[in-house]
């Protein structure tokens, strides 16, 4: 076992895993944050995708043992005070989301493209979500959500 | 109109608890003194199990029990039952081979559970999974139609010979051979469906829970109806009465047909909990689910189309083998029959049709529906040979179509193949879908690719489906075990919101804000004071679930059945409030009206009334305004329209771009356009996959050779254009919704129109056929061979 600290959502936490327990481990079973998902093991679907550090990483391919010391964001904490982030907004206004499994880490990646990318293109979004799956919406409604958050972001930043 | 009724695109009240990370998945439960299921699964496609050594494995850190198929005989767990019997040729029933939950004696695909493995976490489960020794001999193994039905094949099972499920035909043998025998011109051709994958991103979980004081069973399971998984484990497998038995499928990841069916890891997890004292939970890795989760298509086919000389169809003839897998899955006999056969007459006029089915047992993981199921098959043999017999009669591909369609004023049309259409307009179908790609102008556009280098093609499918799943007596007369129904229940609140309890199940679908609105449409009520709920057996009081785009079609007539007794029971305590006759009590805009005065009650204030009786009919009318109704289909309904694809083909590597995909469906009755749209999105998506990317592929010992997501090529956002999505409605004619249905659209009518699209771009080098899905290496190396090169 090791023992380790890091800050989830603002929060801090010091938690004992073994060495080999994934970052998504212990934020679904430790820390009981299921807001990430798993939907593979291969690092394919994105679904566990959170921010360490303000980078989106797919949690699944981390080491716990990695984040120590680590400032993690998950799909909890993205909205504040109960007032949705423009991504999860646009998602929503958009019809961004049907089953909803996809979205957490969906949300976590685009929030993060829009960031470093404040004015993508089309093309742009769809290679910047190539690391995420989505079998129900065809990404079409997605594309448009992530291109109008970027949109509010960009006007609000004005 | 209402602001929130039929026709609006209401805003997703379902959304918030997804975006903020506060679903509930089945893996997200997590219960006191949970313990975690691993299952050990067999790596051979066909092997002996001579003995099971666990021994090691009950000494691992926090292993509790290892299960095996001894232990399920012992306690006489039934096998999964399939639903559905298909009735031979020669009168006889298909061949059932039984299918226990843990392999006894005996595993029959690589996947196959062998031993089950609880232990404290998953982690201890996983590491002592490893421990258990199975000593398997194994045999030779057969994965490939072709190959299972070759004199000399391994047999799969002993009571099969041949590997033969079933032998099954429909249709007019003798009246198609007149046509053929008297045709102007015949056009064959031979055709694959591929193997695929359903890939919800959520895998599938169960987590059983026995309460030995209450004697009692809660089933959390990825469910698209948990009614139907309770009482098939109540009547076949776990063998405990109903009102023993709670089933609840909270928030579900998406189910694509893969979460319709009983699935060996229900029943165990409640069965393992009995025997060890503590819940137990399974949820599947992904890599497991390529080996355990029913997979779609898998067809061979050889089919012919009669037509006149001038190109009108007269006749099709139809060998179709599909693939059953080892084992028969709870719906897979019905697939390639009776949601297959039925409909290969597809929008057109088509005299005379004979098929002829043969289900074949294989090494290989079982084969269900997938989003579209039987349709997709069918729709892509037609559309493929269809556009073959316009390119050797010389005649352009969309006018022999707008030749062939049945016209509007043909309806109710009865097809050769069982169906009786009821509605349609698919001429106008096809005209928007042209008008929306600029069809005039695609020359230019051709030409355009051509200066980059690029070879465009132009790709077009008409299609119609069958859904609305199903009238009872129908499927009953045709060897289903249930009835196709669907129920709802709605309660009326004393202060005037409405709680719907629906048989129907939402993964994705959107019911918890659809359904309110068809609530909404009926009562008045805003869509944030009414509250669907669905998903768990012990609120609920019955259902047959989502599938087959039945959810709105069926679930939505139940809940218009249930309204309208409700309107009517208000009429009675409306007329005792307004001192009138209740023949002269109107319902309309949320108001009791006596007709023709300007005296009215509101839906509210009756509401009220209805449960605080203090001036009431109470000698005639119970108080309290709550109703149920079951709601059994006349018919199928009939979503059909015209899908347009151009690809540009890059010829040097082979690679193919959906540069733009317009579409145009009648899906009926539009509840949410945002949200008919969006369904229409993930079917081309889930289309265009298969057409291009998607393939289980197995070795012909019967390993799967694309099992994960590394080797599986799902569909990603930069592989897709946006969507051109149109609807022209004609109104189903037979429910009281007017709705057809949305979900199963785009898997069933654009993946011939992606493959017509490549080919009529591959057509200048020679190529003429291709098999899906389409990938770069395909297309390159059919370029090669047509071009004479070394391929």
């Amino acid at each position: 076992m090791a023992t380790i600290s890091l800050q989830v959502n603002g929060k801090s936490h010091v938690a004992d895993v073994e060495p080999r327990t994934l970052l998504v481990e212990l934020l679904r079973e430790h820390l009981r944050l299921t807001g990430t998902h798993v939907g593979c093991d291969t690092s394919q679907c994105g679904a566990c995708t959170v921010w360490v550090d303000g980078k989106s990483v797919k949690s699944c391919a981390m080491l716990a043992v990695e984040a120590e010391g680590a400032a993690v964001t998950t799909i909890e904490g993205l909205a504040t005070n109960g007032k949705l982030h423009p991504m999860q907004e646009a998602f929503h206004t958009c019809h961004g989301l049907q089953c909803g499994f996809c979205t957490p880490g969906m949300v976590m990646r685009a929030a993060e493209l829009i960031q470093r990318n404040p004015n993508p293109t089309e093309d742009e979004v769809r290679h910047g979500l190539e690391g995420n799956l989505c079998r129900c919406t065809g990404y079409h409604n997605i594309v448009k959500a992530v291109l109008t958050a970027a949109e509010t972001v960009r006007g609000g930043a004005q | 109109m209402s602001d929130q009724g039929l026709g609006v695109s209401v805003a997703r009240k379902e959304d918030r608890r997804f975006l903020l990370g506060k679903g509930r998945y089945t893996d997200d439960v997590s219960l006191p003194g949970q313990a975690h299921a691993v299952f050990v699964r067999s790596p051979h496609a066909n092997a002996v199990i001579r003995g099971i050594d666990a021994s090691q494995a009950l000494q691992a850190p926090g292993v509790i029990a290892v299960l095996t198929g001894a232990d399920v005989a012992a306690d006489d767990l039934g096998g999964i039952p399939c639903g559905w019997t298909i009735t031979n040729k020669d009168g006889s029933k298909m061949v059932a081979p039984p299918h226990p939950a843990l392999a006894q004696g005996k595993a029959r695909h690589a996947g196959d559970p062998v031993a089950m493995v609880i232990a404290e976490t998953r982690a201890q489960a996983k590491d002592a999974a490893q421990l258990v020794d199975v000593d398997y001999d194994p045999q030779p193994a057969v994965a490939h139609l072709n190959a299972a039905v070759a004199p000399g094949a391994p047999q799969v099972w002993d009571e099969a010979p041949g590997n033969v499920c079933f032998d099954w035909h429909l249709g007019d043998p003798a009246a198609t051979e007149a046509e053929f025998a008297q045709a102007a011109r015949v056009v064959a051709i031979d055709l694959t469906n591929n193997r695929i994958a359903p890939n919800a991103i959520e895998p599938r979980a169960a987590n059983g829970h026995y309460d030995d004081v209450n004697d009692h069973y809660t089933l959390y399971t990825t469910s698209q109806n948990p009614h139907l998984i309770r009482l098939l484990m109540g009547a076949f497998t776990l063998k405990v009465p109903e009102h023993k038995l709670r089933v609840v499928a909270p928030d579900v990841g998406g189910g694509f047909g893969s979460k319709i069916f009983h699935y060996a890891e229900e029943l165990l997890v409640l069965w393992a909990s009995r025997r060890v004292g503590h819940p137990v939970k399974w949820t599947s890795d992904r890599s497991e689910a390529f080996l355990s989760d029913a997979h779609g298509r898998d067809h061979v086919s050889h089919a012919e189309l009669a037509l006149t000389a001038d190109g009108k169809f007269r006749a099709l003839r139809v060998r179709t083998l599909a693939n059953m897998g080892a084992y028969l899955s709870t719906f897979a006999p019905a697939i390639p029959t009776y949601l297959h056969a039925t409909l290969l007459s597809g929008p057109y006029v088509l005299p005379a049709i004979y098929a002829e089915v043969k289900a074949i047992f294989t090494n290989t993981v079982p084969v269900d529906a997938v989003r579209g199921a039987g349709r997709p098959e069918a729709t892509y043999l037609l559309e493929r040979l269809v556009d073959k017999a316009a390119r050797e009669l010389g005649i352009d591909r969309v006018e022999i179509r707008r030749k062939n369609l049945i016209q509007p004023d043909q309806f109710p049309y009865q097809t050769p193949v069982a169906l009786q259409y009821d509605v349609g307009d698919y001429p106008a179908t096809l005209d928007m879908a042209l008008e929306a790609i600029d069809y005039g102008k695609y020359a230019e556009r051709k030409a355009a690719s051509e200066q980059r280098g690029k070879l465009r093609g132009f790709g077009i499918s008409t299609y119609i489906e069958a859904c609305g799943i199903a009238p009872s007596a129908l499927v009953g007369a045709l060897g289903a075990g249930a009835g196709l129904y669907e129920a709802a229940t709605v309660r009326v609140h004393p202060t005037g919101s409405v709680t719907v309890f629906t048989g129907t199940h939402s993964h994705g679908q959107g019911h918890e804000t659809t359904f309110a609105q068809l609530v909404n449409e009926r009562l008045g009520i805003p869509v944030e004071n009414v509250e669907i709920v669905h998903g768990d057996t012990d609120r609920i009081p019955f259902g047959m679930g989502t599938y087959g785009s039945r959810s709105a079609a069926v679930g939505g007539s139940a809940i218009y059945k249930a309204i309208d007794k409700i309107v009517d029971k208000g009429k009675k305590i409306a007329a005792h409030l307004l001192e009138a006759s209740v023949a002269d009590i109107e319902f309309a805009d949320g108001k009791y009206k006596v007709a023709g005065t300007d005296r009215e009650k509101s839906f509210g204030e009756v509401a009220f009334t209805a449960y605080v009786p203090h001036n009431y009919p109470i000698e005639t009318v119970e108080p309290g305004l709550e109703d149920s109704a079951f709601y059994d289909p006349k018919n199928f309904t009939f979503p059909g329209g015209c899908h347009l694809v151009e690809v540009e083909v890059d010829p040097e590597t082979g690679e193919v771009d959906v540069v733009d995909v317009a579409i145009a469906d009648d899906v009926g009755v539009i509840i949410n356009p945002m949200i008919v749209d969006g369904q229409a999105h993930g079917g081309l998506a889930h289309g265009i996959g298969q057409a291009l990317l998607e393939e289980c592929v197995y070795d012909a010992d019967g390993q799967l050779l694309s099992g994960s997501f590394m080797n599986y090529t799902m569909p990603r956002a930069a592989d897709l254009p946006s969507f051109k999505v149109g609807n022209h409605v004609t109104a189903c004619t037979h429910n009281p919704t007017g709705i057809k249905g949305v979900g199963e659209v785009g898997a069933i009518g654009v993946p011939p129109a992606v493959i017509n699209a490549v080919l009529d771009a591959l057509a200048p080098l020679g190529v003429t056929d291709i098999t899906m899905p389409a990938t770069p290496e395909k297309v390159w190396r059919a370029i090669q061979a047509a071009q004479g090169g070394a391929a």
